[in-house]
């Protein structure tokens, strides 16, 4: 990781993490299955398939896909959520949950990467 | 206003560790293992500190979200997971794929939960 790297890297870290905040804060209900992390999950891999096909700038990459991308989106969040609708005896909702997540993240990360290559 | 702050400074240092602890893993391209690595290795710190942890690390909660929204959220990752799953299938890798899914979902599930049942141990002891 060269310093021009770590720098575009912690930007858009920076940028990802406050925007994730701000989208659960405002869109998870506390009960049933957190749509603001669900959002921020599809939004990410959507926009990351589609970034990877438009083959953009090594650097301009590095900041949104690694970064931006990396950081608006997450993965432990979820797990942590998962248990804890699966603990809470909210076993249809964790299903849903992941369904959506890991069904529709794939599905659209492939969707954006088509588009992406279109463009 | 000083949260935001807080959470961003903390997403930044998470992504700057997520993409150096990837650099450990150049050697393995045909399996995702540094995301892998780095997801079930968030998940089990922060369904440690979950479990009543950090509240012993420290009372303020705006340090508390800084620490797991903000860098083990960032830290962690999903969009890289699933755009890894797209190319490992379009590489004809479906096995590897579905090896892939499982670890990370199965393994994070289990994971998570011991990391609780290791923070409970912790908070009570």
């Amino acid at each position: 990781m060269t310093v021009a790297e770590a720098v575009v890297i912690g930007l858009g870290g920076f940028i990802g993490a406050l925007l994730r905040f701000f989208i659960s804060a405002r869109m998870n209900k506390g009960e049933g299955i957190p749509v603001g992390t669900l959002a921020v999950n599809l939004t990410g891999s959507l926009l990351i398939g589609l970034l990877v096909g438009l083959d953009l700038p090594k650097l301009l990459t590095v900041f949104l896909v690694s970064g931006l991308m990396g950081a608006l989106t997450t993965f432990s969040t979820l797990m942590k959520e998962l248990i804890q609708l699966w603990k809470s005896g909210q076993i249809k909702e964790a299903t849903l949950y992941s369904i959506w997540t890991f069904g529709f993240g794939a599905l659209l990360a492939y969707v954006g990467f088509v588009i992406g290559q279109f463009c | 206003m000083k949260q935001a702050l807080f959470v961003g400074i903390a997403g930044a240092l998470g992504a700057i560790c997520r993409v150096g602890i990837g650099k450990l893993f150049v050697g393995s391209p045909d399996f995702p293992m540094a995301t892998l690595t780095v997801n079930l290795l968030g998940t089990f710190i922060l369904c440690l500190l979950s479990a009543g942890v950090i509240q012993r690390l420290t009372a303020d909660r705006q340090l508390q979200t800084a620490i797991t929204t903000g860098f083990l959220g960032s830290f962690t990752t999903f969009s890289t997971f699933s755009l890894e799953t797209v190319t490992l299938l379009q590489d004809g890798q479906v096995m590897l794929a579905i090896v892939y899914i499982a670890v990370s979902i199965i393994g994070g599930f289990v994971i998570g939960l011991f990391g609780m049942k290791i923070g409970r141990k912790m908070v009570s002891a």
